[in-house]
């Protein structure tokens, strides 16, 4: 499966979808950008006349460039005629920079374990400058719906 | 291994993912992970390869399913540690 063709089964649209480009994958992990419209409408109360990129939104971004892309990546390989569906189950992430409006991050994943339907992923997400503002594990189960 | 050491090794394992600390206190070999210790399926599946790591065993897909009670577990513990040493 390409990365077009995973970018294209994502379940989220706009003002939800937080993936950009999907720039590598492969069995052992995922790699891909995703630039904060200064525009996005959470902005204007996080926080009130100082706008800072939410931790869930960031984690969020980890979470559909790193454990579903991936999802739809590793089950996609075994079960054409089915349909990747990834269920967030547990989170554990570190923050260490603000993320301001119309930055451009990118989120690296590297699978820790896909077994029993569950993914767990060590995920990193970086600035324009290469600095680590955020990193943790987070975990999924991959099921299925017919296409 | 004596079955009582090994609901001794379950317990250990189980208690981090385990929500139900009464049910946990009283853990028994009838006990449910799901409906008694209120376990997750997420969960469930570091229990499964938790199990695998303490006893150097693996658990197939099919054991996986099988794997609900503290008994089943037992079970498939000391099959999977029987088929190992005959080899």
């Amino acid at each position: 499966m390409t990365a077009q063709e995973i970018v294209s089964k994502l379940p989220y649209s706009k003002p939800f979808l937080f993936v950009d480009e999907l720039l590598h994958i492969d069995e052992n992990g995922s790699t891909g950008t995703f630039t904060y419209d200064k525009d996005l409408d959470f902005y204007k109360g996080h926080f009130k006349d100082s706008p800072v990129t939410p931790g869930v939104i960031m984690t969020e971004t980890m979470a559909q460039i790193g454990l579903v892309c991936l999802g739809i990546y590793l089950y996609g390989d075994s079960n054409a005629e089915m349909k990747a569906h990834v269920m967030l189950t547990s989170v554990a992430v570190d923050f260490m920079k603000p993320v301001f409006p119309g930055e451009k991050v990118t989120v690296t994943a590297e699978k820790v374990y896909f077994r029993f339907k569950k993914l767990n992923c060590n995920v990193v997400m970086t600035n324009e400058a290469g600095e680590t503002v955020c990193k943790g594990n987070i975990s999924g189960m991959v099921t299925a719906k017919l296409q | 291994m004596e079955k009582e050491e090994l609901i001794n090794e379950l317990t250990i394992i189980v208690s981090p993912y385990a929500q139900d600390a009464e049910a946990l206190a009283h853990i028994q070999e009838d006990t449910d992970f799901i409906r008694d210790l209120k376990i997750n399926s997420a969960n469930l599946v570091d229990v499964v390869l938790d199990v695998e790591e303490k006893f150097g065993i693996e658990i197939d897909n099919d054991s996986m399913a099988r794997m609900l009670t503290v008994k089943a577990a037992i079970r498939i513990i000391e099959e999977k540690l029987a088929a190992g040493a005959g080899k």
